[in-house]
């Protein structure tokens, strides 16, 4: 496959993970998706098997919903242990391995930002290095901010001075917040730059350059936000 | 595949329903009564269930045990505060709390176990088959231990429970199936003594739970209280009498505040009577509606905070809900209606008889299990975060609250001493930081092999399944072996201890169900005795001598029969006495219709 000059796309992969398993039950090769051409049993979904895969969806950031969520159903219908219960023990543990499998693949891809991190760990490896030091550009502010907030913790509530200190960190609070919509945006935009990528599916040594430059931008801002959002969950908490 | 029956074990009232082509149907039992409360009460000829306990709650309260629900999974710390208001004695052992009854102590699981056979004895009569197999309800906020005592009771009972499922989200199904609603409903449950506020999308047949929350303290039982309270303060007043000293009355008192409650739906007033110990005559009370209404206010009120954060959870607000569904008993309160509706913004669905749609949803997940209905699928939440306790007291949660089942995590573990051979690990529930303020569910001990720190890679494998019930597994990863792991419940009985219960309750089995039988016919003869001589007494004059003469004869046959230990030979003196008395009924129905129209108008009685 590689002889195209392609990067392994996602429905290439999953033609070769499953080209190679056979049924548990029969030792028949399975070609189908997830129950045996011969004996119709279901077949466990292999731990290698990547998420997007698992749902049939190539390797990309933007997912409709929709799409998402009828396929979801679907393959709840096929694995729920609901269906299973007349069925062998054997085929009973696979349900149940398979539903709660796809239990956690759906609710990671559901949410944008979890299924950018996901992505971000099959394609760069470790991802959630949750940041201990304010972003360079938040520096000076949020060094600020914690000063004002041990401040705030340390006055009399009734004090006129707490309320300008409350105040402020209202302000502050609003910065931060629409830092965090920014960050938003940005993630969206590089999802597209992402999708757009994948879909050329080319393997030039550019292309190789841009993908690593937007994994890691993706990777810097992922970092970044949760850093962000703790810190505005911390004010938040403070200031109620 | 033989039959699976729908369960609802609930606090106060159970039912049991079963699927008759396609339509879900409450079984009933002798006076067209599908409810058997959830009584059980020990006299002095064995052990009694639903409506002949419910008798014993005044006159034998210490040995008459209800809303035992409550106590399913639990400690006796857990129930410290509230211990003095059941008659009956508490205990506990291994952790689980045990009810004395005579000689006997028993524990909450085979109390319930009691009520599931005498569910599964109606189930078997009707339908004509022997019924092993059940769904069974549980409130959806119940937590690991409480559904593992409930599947435990089950087993008692001789039934092998297929599955446990949450009480709002069977409403569900009862009503997706025959109201065929789609889009987003909420599902506010208030029981007996739970209350549970589920969100659902329902689309093209699939029941996906978005979020649950509730509150397994609080139910109609605790308005019942209320109300009593007050008529205690009022009656210490009135009459000096401190009534907690007499467990019999404080009984009366509980059900008398209940029907009040009850009539209190319907009226804007109601007037409570108790007779009253010591020759202290009676206690009459007027309560209003509004009376009512300020007293359970808060209780209320209480039930908004877990609807809040369910739609929050679900990334919800009032508005996005198409539907308000409402269950249990306590919704037939005009104020929970109004509070509802307030919340939501839209009138509530009422149109299936609130006390009987769990179990009716019960009876079609069976009818999923067995195969008949393929084209409906229930997705539900577990209802609490799982972790483990971590270093310093913190709980690391592994699956967040209103995840989808089943669903599963892994951890993996290692050691931090050389040759360190095991690993302690305690399993927690719940949504706080600390540890020691969660639900402790069970502590395991992992078996690591003697090899230098850090060596060591045991991946445990924390699986919810879909009756949100935990499963543990541990694989060893550097020889991938698996390994068996002994769990010990904190709050729940050991497998031993539930085969010891099962074979008890095998053994006394065939006893039981002869004894209960005899029971049965001679309490509804003490019954039948009574009435008749009732009815001799009020209108004798009415009828012949000769038809006295043929009452009292049959009186007599019936008294010396129920001395006997024939339930049939019972049972037929007492058709015998029915029709004797025949005529003497027809008579007083014709009196008591004359004397009702006297003194009237034509125009008043047309």
């Amino acid at each position: 496959m590689d002889g195209h000059g392609h990067i392994h796309s996602a429905s290439d992969r999953r033609e070769l993970q499953m080209a190679r398993s056979m049924c548990w039950h029969c030792q028949s090769e399975v070609s189908g998706e997830y129950f045996c051409d011969r004996c119709v049993k279901v077949q466990p979904v292999s731990k290698e098997l990547d998420y997007f895969t698992c749902f049939g969806f190539p390797r990309r950031l933007s997912i409709d919903p929709q799409q998402l969520e009828a396929k979801f159903y679907e393959l709840s219908r096929a694995f729920h242990p609901d269906f299973y219960q007349n069925k062998s023990d054997a085929e009973q543990t696979i349900s149940l391995g398979n539903s709660a499998m796809l239990n956690t693949a759906y609710r990671t891809l559901r949410d944008p930002i979890q299924r950018a991190e996901y992505l971000l760990d099959l394609e760069a490896g470790a991802v959630k290095d949750i940041r201990t030091t304010p972003p360079a550009d938040l520096f000076e502010e949020i060094l600020e901010l914690q000063e004002t907030l041990d401040e705030f913790r340390a006055s009399d509530r009734t004090s006129s001075e707490a309320a300008a200190l409350r105040t402020r960190l209202q302000s502050e609070r609003a910065t931060l917040e629409q830092r965090q919509r920014d960050m938003g945006t940005q993630i969206q935009q590089l999802f597209g730059q992402w999708d757009a990528l994948q879909d050329r599916g080319e393997a030039t040594e550019q292309a190789c350059a841009e993908r690593s430059r937007i994994l890691k931008a993706m990777r810097d801002i992922l970092s970044n936000r949760t850093y962000v959002k703790n810190i505005v969950n911390d004010l938040v908490a403070t200031i109620a | 595949m033989s039959r699976i029956v729908g369960i609802d074990l609930g606090t106060t009232n159970s039912l049991v329903a079963y699927m008759d082509q396609g339509t879900p149907r409450v079984i009933a039992g002798r006076h067209e009564r599908a409810m058997v409360p959830s009584v059980v009460a020990l006299t002095d000829n064995g052990l009694i269930v639903g409506d002949p306990a419910k008798e014993h709650l005044t006159r034998n309260p210490e040995r008459t045990v209800y809303s035992v629900k409550r106590f399913m999974g639990k400690g006796l710390a857990d129930v410290q505060h509230e211990l003095a208001y059941f008659p009956y004695t508490l205990t506990e052992k291994g952790g689980v709390i045990r009810i004395k009854l005579g000689e006997k102590t028993y524990s909450p699981p085979q109390i319930s176990a009691m009520i599931l056979k005498e569910l599964k004895l109606r189930a078997e009569a009707f339908l004509g088959e022997s019924i092993t197999k059940a769904v069974i309800t549980v409130p959806a906020y119940f937590n690991d231990s409480q559904r593992q005592a409930t599947k435990d009771a089950g087993m008692i009972a001789g039934l092998e429970v297929l599955r446990i499922i949450n009480e709002p989200t069977a409403a569900s199904l009862a009503y997706g199936l025959q109201q065929r609603t789609q889009g987003t409903i909420a599902v506010y449950d208030l029981g007996g003594g739970t209350f549970d506020i589920s969100i659902l999308k329902l689309k093209n047949g699939i029941f996906e739970v978005l979020a649950t929350n509730g509150d397994t303290h609080l139910g109609g039982d605790d308005f019942d209280q209320l109300i009593a309270d007050i008529f205690l303060a009022d009656i210490r007043q009135q009459h000096g009498l401190d009534l907690t000293a007499y467990p019999d009355h404080m009984q009366g008192i509980r059900l008398e505040a209940e029907r009040a409650k009850v009539r209190l739906s319907e009226a804007l007033a109601t007037t409570a009577t108790l007779d009253l110990p010591e020759g202290k005559g009676r206690f009459i009370r007027e309560l209003t509606r509004e009376q009512l209404e300020s007293l359970c206010h808060a209780l209320v009120e209480r039930t908004l905070g877990p609807c809040r954060l369910a739609l929050k959870d679900a990334g919800l607000t009032p508005s996005d809900i198409d539907e308000v569904v409402l269950v249990g008993g306590s919704t037939r309160m005009p104020l929970v209606r109004q509070r509802v509706q307030a919340l939501f913004g839209k009138q509530p669905h009422c149109e299936l008889n609130p006390d009987e749609v769990v179990a009716l949803g019960a009876a079609v997940q069976a009818d999923i299990l067995s195969g008949g209905t393929t084209d409906m699928l229930l997705l539900d939440v577990t209802p609490l975060s799982l972790g483990i306790e971590t270093m310093g007291g913190v709980m690391s949660s592994l699956i967040r609250r209103n995840t989808t089942i089943p669903a599963s995590a892994k951890e993996m573990f290692t050691t931090y001493v050389d040759g360190q051979t095991g690993v302690d690990i305690h399993i927690l529930q719940g949504e706080r930081e600390l540890a020691k303020d969660n639900r402790s569910l069970a502590r395991f001990r992992l078996k690591v092999p003697p090899l230098p720190a850090g060596v060591p890679r045991i991946e445990v494998t924390f699986l919810i399944d879909a009756n949100g019930i935990l499963n543990v597994k541990a694989t060893d990863m550097r020889t991938g072996q698996s390994q068996s792991i002994d769990v010990k419940p904190s709050y729940g009985l050991s497998d031993q201890e539930v085969e010891r219960m099962i074979e008890d309750s095998f053994k006394f089995a065939s006893d039981d169900v002869s004894a209960r039988k005899l029971i049965e016919a001679r309490l509804d003869a003490s019954a039948l005795i009574v009435t008749t001589e009732k009815s001799l007494a009020d209108g004798g004059h009415l009828i012949s001598a000769e038809g006295i003469a043929a009452v009292r004869t049959a009186l007599t046959a019936l008294a010396s029969a129920k001395d006997g230990t024939e339930p049939p030979a019972i049972r037929a003196r007492m058709a015998d006495l029915e029709q004797a008395a025949k005529g003497l009924t027809v008579a007083m129905l014709d009196d008591s219709l004359k004397r009702s129209l006297q003194g009237k108008k034509v125009s008043e009685i047309t």
